[in-house]
């Protein structure tokens, strides 16, 4: 153990002199993630419009879905099940209030208006449910939210007055104006990936400021957070609140996608599904829920052509993506970027001395540990 | 050290805490049976006791993490037994666990960071501490009284147990505490970081007062004026250290065993 500390107190400063000087955007100095941006920026010039929306507007948009899971769970240790059920509500209420092919059932406002009205509903829809949820902890905290999600599928379901039943709501209308066709293949892009980018910088953003700072109080400590003069559930109540708002412009974005809106979109299928893509991609970074998502969607994309191809049932590409999310909770703590980070670990320390490899990785195993025990 | 005249001169009179009757259920166990305590303004007290004698409990009534099954308790004159916990301590109480209750997951600066934040407003902020935040550079000043610069950016997951010590006492210290309640604070500490602690506790400032849960006589004693006997969850008795020290009954009761 004294080894250990030893190998850390010389590691440790220049970390922290680096930790401390990128304190504001530690993006900023990694290549990687210019690279990244970069070819993200210049997607409609590589890939078709089936790849550009299919793809990556739709893994874009699980991956905000997930996003806002990732802000509860990774940040307030608060895992939620209905993030995908906000969006799905705000999803409605833009159908609801702007225009579709339902118009005994839609108000037909302008865009402009209904989409502002369906981010403040769900949002207010969110925070409830999460002022329900913060009263519980860890597992009924899941269940709590999952059937806040499950009864919301069931009733969109048997309510024809509003949401039109099992058939949902069709031909929903999408913002058309400066003589642009926003929902055309390549503005929706980037108004999908402007919108990301946002939350994505919002949310990394927060997790530096006090907010986020005391919502991770809030996820390591909650008593000692109420001892140091915090009102831990005031705390826990407005991190659903941004989390749901996120999720509401997802949902938003997800029924300009579609054009259309159901149950089936709402399911308590979905809602897992959203747990599966952040849990996969890793949720201690918000990078993590959008590999997840990108994961998920090449899968469900491509499994089904590769399953017929084997003899397979194409349906059975859940087993694929059930069997990786196993492989990836079993050998890793934290989805994707956990491994990544391991493995970046094992190749800068493959230049030092063997022995200071094994003393910095179990100082690392039981700081982990510690914080996930 | 100051006199206690001096020190009262600084606060004014009147009672920083005062308890009347605090009894506290757990089912059918009294873990704290009519409880009266009156601690004055700058005063500072040890609590003693066998393990079990309620000391852990009645500084949980103090702060709220459990609510008293009775009684009353005053801080600073305002009626504070049905506040959450949040309250009493933005009103400058203050407190330190018998075991470390830090954030793990945090740099050292950032678990003192949250302390001054959580006394102080903008908790709900959503932005970034600048260069020159104030509560950054009291953040950074309390982090060095406990000497815990050099290793201010490391997580506490990482820390030693003596340096978590010390946190935790930096994170009861945030903001502008009137009174601390130290929860075995030496626990676990070897002899020099003791004396530091001693030294801490002894240059605080003449207007905070505190009370202190500490097993280690030596330790107590050095920093008190008063002590508080508990056995069984009541009082037992009331004195100055040497009083209390050279009590036969304390002594048949400490060195005798204790439990009943």
């Amino acid at each position: 153990m004294s080894l250990a500390h030893d190998a850390r107190v010389t590691v440790r400063p220049t970390a922290a002199v680096q930790r401390s000087r990128l304190r504001g955007w530690p993006e900023i100095d990694n290549p990687a993630a210019w690279a990244v941006a970069a070819i993200l920026l210049i997607m409609p010039l590589i890939a078709n419009g089936f790849f550009l929306i299919e793809i990556f507007a739709t893994t874009l948009i699980l991956g905000l879905m997930a996003l806002s899971l990732m802000f509860l769970a990774g940040y307030g240790g608060m895992v939620s099940l209905m993030q995908l059920t906000i969006a799905g509500f705000s999803a409605y209420m833009v159908a609801v209030f702007g225009v579709s092919g339902n118009a005994n059932i839609s108000l037909g406002w302008p865009w402009w208006l209904a989409v502002p009205m369906a981010l403040a509903l769900a949002t207010i829809f969110g925070t409830l449910g999460g002022a329900l949820a913060v009263r519980t902890e860890g597992i009924y905290t899941i269940m709590i939210t999952l059937a806040i999600g499950a009864a919301f599928y069931y009733f969109t379901n048997q309510n024809w007055a509003i949401f039109n039943g099992h058939t949902g709501i069709n031909t929903v209308a999408t913002p058309n104006f400066w003589g642009v066709n926003w929902r055309a293949d390549i503005p929706f892009y980037y108004i999908v990936l402007a919108v990301a980018a946002l939350c994505y910088f919002a949310v990394d953003y927060i997790s530096r400021a006090p907010f986020g700072l005391a919502l991770q109080g809030v996820r390591d400590n909650p008593r000692r957070m109420a001892a140091l003069g915090f009102n831990v559930n005031a705390h826990r109540v407005a991190a659903y609140a941004f989390a749901s708002f996120v999720a509401a412009l997802a949902g938003v974005l997800q029924v300009w996608n579609y054009r259309q809106i159901s149950p089936g979109s709402v399911s308590v299928g979905a809602c897992i599904d959203i747990l599966i893509i952040a849990v996969v991609g890793g949720i201690t970074r918000p990078v993590g829920p959008f590999i997840g998502a990108l994961i998920f969607v090449l899968l469900r994309t491509f499994a089904l052509d590769f399953l017929v191809k084997l003899g397979l049932d194409g349906n059975r590409f859940r087993l694929l993506i059930g069997l990786g999310f196993l492989a990836i909770v079993f050998w890793s703590s934290d989805g994707v970027i956990g491994l990544w980070q391991s493995w970046r670990r094992r190749q800068r320390s493959g230049a030092g001395s063997s022995s200071g490899r094994r003393d910095r990785e179990s100082g690392q195993r039981s700081s982990q540990g510690s914080r996930h025990g | 050290m100051d006199s206690v005249a001096q020190r009262l001169s600084v606060v004014g009179a009147g009672a920083a805490l005062e308890l009347r009757g605090v009894t506290r259920l757990f089912g059918a166990l009294a873990a704290l049976t009519d409880v009266t305590i009156t601690v004055r303004p700058g005063e500072r007290r040890a609590v003693l006791g066998s393990n079990g004698a309620g000391k852990t409990t009645l500084f949980n009534c103090i702060t709220g993490d459990f609510p008293p099954s009775s009684g009353t308790i005053r801080f600073f004159g305002e009626d504070v037994t049905h506040f959450p916990p949040y309250e009493r301590i933005r009103r400058g109480l203050r407190r330190t666990y018998q075991i470390s209750a830090l954030f793990p997951g945090l740099t050292v600066q950032d678990n003192v960071y949250l302390a001054c934040r959580g006394v102080s407003r903008g908790r709900f902020s959503f932005l970034r501490p600048g260069q020159n935040d104030a509560l950054m550079h009291a953040a950074e000043n309390l982090v060095q009284a406990v000497h815990l610069t050099a290793v201010k950016d490391q997580r506490v997951a990482e820390l030693a147990h003596g340096q978590q010590r010390q946190l935790e006492i930096a994170l009861a210290l945030a903001g502008a505490p009137r009174f601390v309640l130290f929860d075995e604070p030496a626990a676990g500490l070897s002899p020099t970081e003791r004396a530091e602690l001693i030294e801490i506790l002894t240059s605080l400032p003449a207007h905070i007062g505190y009370i202190i849960i500490e097993h280690d006589m030596d330790v107590a004693l050095r920093v008190v004026e008063r002590v508080t006997m508990m056995h069984n969850g009541r009082i037992f008795k009331e004195g100055r250290p040497q009083e209390i020290e050279s009590d036969p009954e304390v002594q048949e009761l400490y060195l005798g065993g204790g439990h009943e």
